[in-house]
């Protein structure tokens, strides 16, 4: 499941923010501290996720920390999955 | 004592930072009324220059005209120089009220509330009438004061990529089980000149039932065939359930601002909006000057007509040229750079050629995207525009940029 979430957040995230003539993402480009998402918009990527698996993620744990990579987004989320059980 | 020496020295190491980073701004002083011919002290202490400004809001030329300064006398000797309260308490005046109905018929909406500024205005408007059930949906190039004031609201907030109605398709969907949804825009956008498309923006926001606010700051008085703004313009006049906007740039130049909209949301933010409810009124003096500027443009469109027809000859020019323009039809023509120290050391070389034009780097714009911005005004006259056009080709040849693509002058100054 990893592999396929890191594809699927790394997919949104280059739709969501990226340009055409952006360089390419990796799972570990910092993404908030990079300053290529703004922590506004880290919204719609969390309520892209929430809907998508079915979780509540609190907004004390969505944190620019823990949206600041496709890997620590995924982290996150395989976290608040397994807690649903 | 708080302000230890470590406690100085962090801060001059910052202040250093900044410098090193060539994104130290500096101040010019100015020592004649805001007009397209002034007179600079730069450096400090040194001998007044005549330059001419391409660099001001005063997209009507009214900021120092005798009708305008007139009634502003006339404003001083009838109802004084300073209200000492805020608007609900002893702060209101009949010009206060007589102002907001002008701006109402003007706009073509329900009902205007003054503030000190569109700063404030923004700042205020969110809270007042958004809770956090709600969602604000803003373009990712809004101004500053509008990202503000979202954050002092608690509804939850979504951006969309930059005139993206499609995006913008996205998000509502996205949102649709919120209460209430409000998408925010600039009508002409602050740092690169472009128009929003508001004749999209409210058929997507009404096929979502969702609420429109536009900060016209850069566009009342002059876009639209009678100046009304960029809602005139995209033929969506009546269509607006919020318009925020200042008297600091076309409409005078001085300072205040006001919210203007449907009734009810006005009337939220009269009960609930913060700056309104603790900072001071509008000054008689300001109110009286607005007024006029607004008799001057009711009258006729004779200004924001010559301000088009300049802007079009000074984008024709810049563009002959050869320089590298962001695409628009609007009064903000910017000059792009994109390295930060290019466009200081363009701007000082302007200067030397007695032009006036700033400019614009990083947090003002995003990294990478320094420029100058040029502004042009219905002051202007053709004289002007011709020397400020030789002036830059002359400072465009000196540091080789002129025919140049984006990629090659990144490639001679660096990101």
């Amino acid at each position: 499941m990893a592999e396929e979430l890191k594809d699927i957040v790394l997919n949104y995230v280059t739709k969501e923010y990226l340009e055409d003539d952006s360089e390419p993402l990796t799972y570990d480009t910092p993404l908030i501290s990079g300053g290529i998402v703004d922590s506004f918009s880290m919204v719609s990527l969390k309520r892209f996720l929430e809907n998508k698996y079915a979780i509540s993620i609190p907004d004390d744990e969505a944190t620019p920390e823990a949206f600041d990579s496709v890997n620590k987004i995924v982290s996150l989320v395989e976290r608040f999955v397994a807690k649903k059980g | 004592m708080a302000y230890s020496d470590k406690v100085r020295e962090t801060y001059q190491a910052q202040l250093k930072g900044i410098r090193e980073a060539g994104l130290f701004k500096q101040e010019r002083f100015i020592h004649s009324p805001q007009a397209a011919d002034i007179e600079v002290e730069f450096p400090t202490g040194s001998p007044l220059k005549k330059v001419i400004n391409m660099c001001a809001n005063n997209y009507l030329g009214l900021s120092s005209h005798p009708d305008v300064v007139g009634a502003a006398h006339e404003g001083l000797e009838t109802r004084g120089y300073g209200m000492s309260s805020v608007r609900f308490i002893c702060g209101t005046q009949d010009i206060h009220r007589e102002l907001e109905s002008r701006l109402t018929e003007f706009l073509g909406t329900e009902d205007t509330l003054l503030f000190p500024s569109c700063m404030d205005a923004n700042a205020g408007v969110f809270e007042a009438v958004l809770t956090k059930d709600d969602v604000i949906i803003s373009d990712r190039l809004v101004h500053a004061s509008l990202i503000d004031g979202i954050r002092l609201c608690s509804a939850m907030h979504d951006t969309i990529k930059h005139s993206d109605m499609g995006h913008l398709e996205e998000k509502l969907q996205l949102h649709a089980d919120k209460r209430l949804k409000l998408v925010v825009t600039d009508g002409v956008f602050s740092m690169d000149g472009d128009t929003a498309k508001l004749d999209e923006m409210v058929k997507v926001c009404e096929k979502h039932d969702a609420m429109v606010l536009v900060d016209d700051s850069h566009a009342s008085g002059f876009i639209g065939r009678t100046g009304r703004g960029t809602h005139e313009k995209c033929g969506v006049v009546g269509k607006m359930d919020i318009i925020t906007t200042t008297f600091g740039k076309a409409l005078g130049g001085a300072s205040g601002g006001c919210v203007s909209g449907r009734r009810e949301l006005v009337e939220m933010c009269r009960q609930r909006a913060r700056p309104y409810l603790f900072s001071n009124t509008i000054a008689p003096v300001v109110v009286a000057g607005v007024l006029k500027v607004m008799d001057i443009i009711s009258r006729s469109t004779e200004r924001r007509d010559k301000l088009e027809r300049n802007a079009a000859y000074w984008r024709k020019g810049l563009t002959e040229a050869g320089f590298v323009l962001k695409e628009g039809d609007t009064p903000i023509v910017p000059v792009m750079l994109f390295n930060a120290k290019l466009a200081q050391d363009f701007s000082r070389a302007l200067y030397d050629e007695g032009i006036y034009a700033v400019g614009f780097f990083f947090p003002v714009v995003p990294q990478s995207q320094a420029r100058i911005r040029t502004q042009i005004s219905a002051g202007h006259e053709t004289h002007h525009l011709d020397q400020a056009l030789e002036a830059f080709a002359k400072v465009g040849k000196k540091f080789d940029i002129l025919g140049k693509t984006k990629q090659e002058i990144i490639a001679k100054y660096g990101m």
